[in-house]
């Protein structure tokens, strides 16, 4: 069995707002290390066995066209073993 | 002549908008999201809500519900069609209108009457306004935020594409005020604030609305 990762982040440029908050909300705790936040989405996709380099192909695929929206998302597929 | 309103699972303004084509003079025709035809309407209106309750991006689930197939050919060939609210962020999902529809700036869910000038009286959905007409119809949402980059941007506005602005404060971060745009035809048009809320005033705050739906009769006459 193995799980691929599809992690989908806002692109650099598109305002998020979401991370915009959490940053805003972290000295209030008393956190004050961070700079900036970003916040995005992580997809766990499990199959069988080893992932062959057509299902890795179909991930893609998928990916850019229902996980993320490439207009305003980037996207990175790791396989976890 | 027949208007189309699909209703997906999570949608709430197809009866608003089924009540708004049939003000106009048209006949509304309610859809489903899983019907495999149009049973042939002339037009096509997706409407507000939160369709496959907004999971993964709004829109991003519905534009491969079996109806949009047929939706998305037949626009192409000229059908018009509006999206309104979670439907402007459908066409934006099945790229038959460039940009992205993202979280309102301040993060809040705004729901108020607001003020947007029509910028574009050219298209299906807009000729029965004065280009720079002021109108006042309900926003509700909480993704009006319209999104591309900067090329995109320059396109819009130099082919006109903008339909409507928001005037006054920009209410949720949208480039250039954008509250709706258009493809470069004409035929299908996205807007964020709701013109079927807004019909009659005794239960919108105007009638400003109801143009939309009188400018699509007129354009399937024509």
């Amino acid at each position: 069995m193995a799980i691929i990762v599809v992690e989908v982040m806002l692109k650099p440029e598109i305002l998020d707002p979401q991370g915009v908050a959490v940053g805003a909300a972290l000295p209030r705790l008393g956190f004050t290390f961070a700079k900036s936040v970003r916040q995005g989405k992580r997809f766990e996709i499990e199959i069988d066995g080893q992932p062959t380099e057509q299902q890795m192909q179909e991930i893609e695929k998928a990916a850019a066209t229902l996980l993320a929206n490439p207009v305003i998302e980037t996207y990175v597929v790791t396989v976890q073993a | 002549m027949k208007v189309g309103v699909i209703t997906f699972p999570g949608t709430l303004d197809d009866r608003d908008a089924l009540r708004a084509a049939n003000a106009a003079g048209t006949t509304a025709i309610s859809l489903w999201h899983n019907d495999a035809d149009l049973k042939g309407v002339d037009a096509v209106i997706l409407p507000g809500g939160f369709s496959y309750g907004d999971y993964l991006r709004c829109g991003a689930i519905s534009r491969f519900a079996p109806v949009m197939e047929k939706v998305i050919a037949a626009a192409n060939g000229g059908m018009p069609l509006l999206g309104i609210c979670n439907g402007f962020q459908v066409l934006c999902e099945a790229h038959l209108l460039p940009g992205a529809l993202t979280r309102n700036k301040d993060l809040h869910f705004l729901c108020r009457d607001q003020k947007l000038v029509i910028e574009n009286n050219a298209t299906a959905w807009t000729s029965d306004y004065a280009k720079g007409q002021e109108i006042v119809i309900p926003l509700k949402n909480g993704e009006g935020s319209f999104q591309c980059d900067d090329k995109t941007l320059a396109t819009l506005e130099g082919e006109g594409r903008v339909v409507a602005r928001y005037v006054g404060e920009n209410p949720n971060g949208s480039r250039n005020l954008i509250a709706g745009i258009s493809n470069e035809r004409g035929n299908i048009v996205g807007l964020m604030p709701h013109p079927e809320h807004a019909i009659e005033t005794l239960t919108g705050p105007s009638a400003d609305g109801l143009a939309f739906f009188t400018s699509v009769l007129k354009a399937m006459v024509k």
